[in-house]
């Protein structure tokens, strides 16, 4: 299908002055792609086949890879760990995609042609710049069980302190709060670009017809919106799949009872703590199959809800 | 005349009235929004000038009390920044200048010159932008190993630089915006593909390449497992590698400590977005998302 869109133009349609460069051209065109076409088949094809590879042995880093088989992936398909971080992982997905969109989209509408924008997209961003790292480092404070929320919850509201990141079901919820967090400023910039291109009468016309900001926002700003909001939905999805960094330092790996256990966490966990090279490969192509599967029921579902124009 | 002089005014200032309200209503949503994305960065700079005994006895409190500065000076000594930093600026200057001249190669090459197999190639490239890194995480470990760049920044730098399907589409969507016409002229004058390149393609495309640069330095910079797997040295380390040790060894009661280390990690890199922040939020406006 993308083969064929971007199929050349006949050969004749190319311009007189360049036929004279043709024989030499060829050699130019490989040597122009050549450092990314070879970074592509060293780095990242020859690697993307020997996890194939890998996935089908038992292999702990020294000597040679034992080929046995499908154990590696029967052992994992039946892993209560695997499982938990299936769960966890979706869980992380299916919370923050549609909430931190939802946010995001709000923002980007009231910053929409507002005075001051660039000042309050400076403080909307700002986690956008910082490595996780850091962010995951602050927030771990905030949340201590001894720290300034839950001192400020207990005085407010009387309650006993609470140990955000220590109990196994509230870390998975801190997590995905400080994802929604700091993944605003993204969200926000390209929902802004997306409304840009809602032309202002089409609100007027909608505010004539008498429709309150409630409903222009739901009947009007969001159909329209919705070829970025499923864009940005598949974008989120597959970067909430791949979280690592803010598990690996807020909860500390991966918290209580492997509460926030992540998929990207269990490769690592399986291939660099435990030094299970083939299970932890086994894992790694589950994730891709994974990450294809949800891209497709997304394609899939897009033909149903997002509205085209023209 | 005279009553549609008196009529109009009621019925505007109504009007206005309200728009006004409705504007204050939404500049007072979005400022509380927005002091929550910055609060935890207010927090974390007036907490890492706090000492211990306030942080035990009133967590609460706002304000430190007293100021303590000692806890700068000590995170800055526990752990080598200075090196942590002179190793994150040289990676990332390299990654971002490297991934700028192979991404516009390719896609100059992508895009204006027919060569066999180039479909094909770029179809590759289409389909691997879809692989999660972390599907490779393993085999590229070994392969690192095998070239023996474990424990060593080429390991950051070169494959960092040698593959970026989404700077080469990037690259490539501007290219293909550049008038033919141009290139054309400068063949006639008998100019090299190189010098077409070099002296036509990459000064049209500067402005629309600032913002791979500002994305690829972001990826480069804020970059976390692959430098938690493949260095060892702390010598080594990046600013976020660094600072992640910095829990482990350190997180404790003191938590002032933890956040003045922290904030030596952030500072810099949010001035340096103050500097910039149009363009840095312009990039990453037009062209969606650099994978993260």
């Amino acid at each position: 299908m993308s083969a064929a869109a971007i199929r050349p133009a006949p050969p004749t349609a190319a311009p007189p002055a360049r036929k004279s460069w043709r024989a030499g051209d060829r050699r130019w065109g490989m040597l122009f792609v050549a450092p990314q076409a070879i970074g592509m088949l060293l780095f990242t094809l020859i690697p993307f086949v020997f996890a194939f590879v890998l996935a089908f042995t038992e292999w702990n880093g020294f000597g040679l890879p034992r080929y046995i088989g499908f154990d590696n992936f029967r052992d994992q398909l039946t892993s209560p760990l695997l499982g938990r971080s299936i769960i966890n992982t979706l869980i992380i997905a299916v919370i923050t995609v549609p909430i931190g969109l939802f946010l995001a989209i709000l923002v980007a509408t009231a910053l929409n042609k507002i005075k001051g924008r660039p000042f309050y997209m400076v403080l909307f961003f700002t986690p956008v710049v910082t490595s996780t790292v850091a962010i995951a480092l602050i927030w771990q404070q905030i949340l201590r069980p001894d720290g300034v929320l839950s001192d400020f919850m207990s005085r407010t509201l009387g309650i006993p302190q609470i140990d955000w990141l220590g109990d196994p079901r509230l870390a998975l919820l801190a997590v995905c709060a400080v994802t929604i967090w700091s993944s605003m400023g993204l969200n926000i910039v390209i929902f802004m670009a997306g409304l840009q291109n809602v032309s202002p009468s089409v609100l007027e016309a909608a505010a004539i017809d008498g429709a309150g900001p409630v409903s222009r926002f739901f009947k009007v700003i969001l159909p329209l919106l919705s070829p970025i909001i499923f864009y940005q939905s598949v974008v989120a999805f597959i970067s909430s799949l791949q979280t690592f960094d803010l598990v690996f330092i807020l909860v500390k790996n991966a918290g209580p009872d492997n509460a926030t256990r992540t998929i990207v966490y269990h490769i690592y966990d399986l291939g660099f703590a435990k030094s299970q090279f083939g299970i932890s490969s086994a894992a790694s192509i589950i994730l891709l199959l994974l990450t294809l599967l949800i891209t497709a029921l997304q394609f899939a579902a897009q033909k149903r809800f997002v509205h085209y124009e023209g | 005349m005279t009553t549609t002089t008196v009529d109009s005014p009621p019925k505007t200032t109504k009007t206005s009235g309200r728009k006004i309200l409705g504007i204050g209503a939404k500049h007072l949503v979005i400022l509380v929004a927005g002091l929550i994305m910055v609060a935890p960065f207010i927090w974390m700079l007036l907490t890492s000038f706090k000492g211990l005994p306030q942080l035990l006895q009133d967590p609460l409190s706002l304000l430190p009390k007293p100021w303590v500065f000692t806890n700068f000076a000590d995170a800055w000594n526990a752990l080598p920044f200075a090196r942590a930093y002179f190793n994150s600026i040289y990676i990332t200057v390299l990654i971002v200048a490297g991934t700028l001249l192979t991404t516009t190669m390719a896609a100059y090459g992508f895009a204006r010159i027919p060569f066999k197999g180039s479909r094909a190639l770029f179809v590759v490239f289409l389909a691997m932008q879809m692989v999660p890194k972390q599907v490779t995480l393993v085999p590229f470990y070994f392969l690192m190993a095998k070239i023996g760049w474990i424990d060593s920044h080429l390991a950051l730098i070169v494959p960092a630089v040698m593959v970026n399907p989404f700077g080469v589409f990037l690259a490539r969507q501007f290219i293909m915006s550049v008038p033919i016409e141009l290139e054309e002229a400068a063949m006639i004058d008998g100019a090299s593909r190189w010098r077409i390149y070099w002296q036509v393609i990459l000064p049209t495309i500067r402005p629309g390449m600032g913002a791979l640069a500002i994305i690829t330095a972001l990826d480069a910079w804020n970059s976390f497992l692959l430098p938690l797997i493949l260095l060892n040295s702390t010598d080594l380390f990046t600013v976020p590698l660094l600072l992640s040790q910095f829990q482990g060894q350190y997180g404790g009661m003191n938590y002032g400590l933890v956040m003045a280390a922290t904030a030596v990690s952030v500072v810099p890199m949010l001035i340096a977005f103050l500097v910039g922040q149009r363009q840095i939020i312009n990039s990453l406006a037009t062209s969606g998302l650099g994978g993260r």
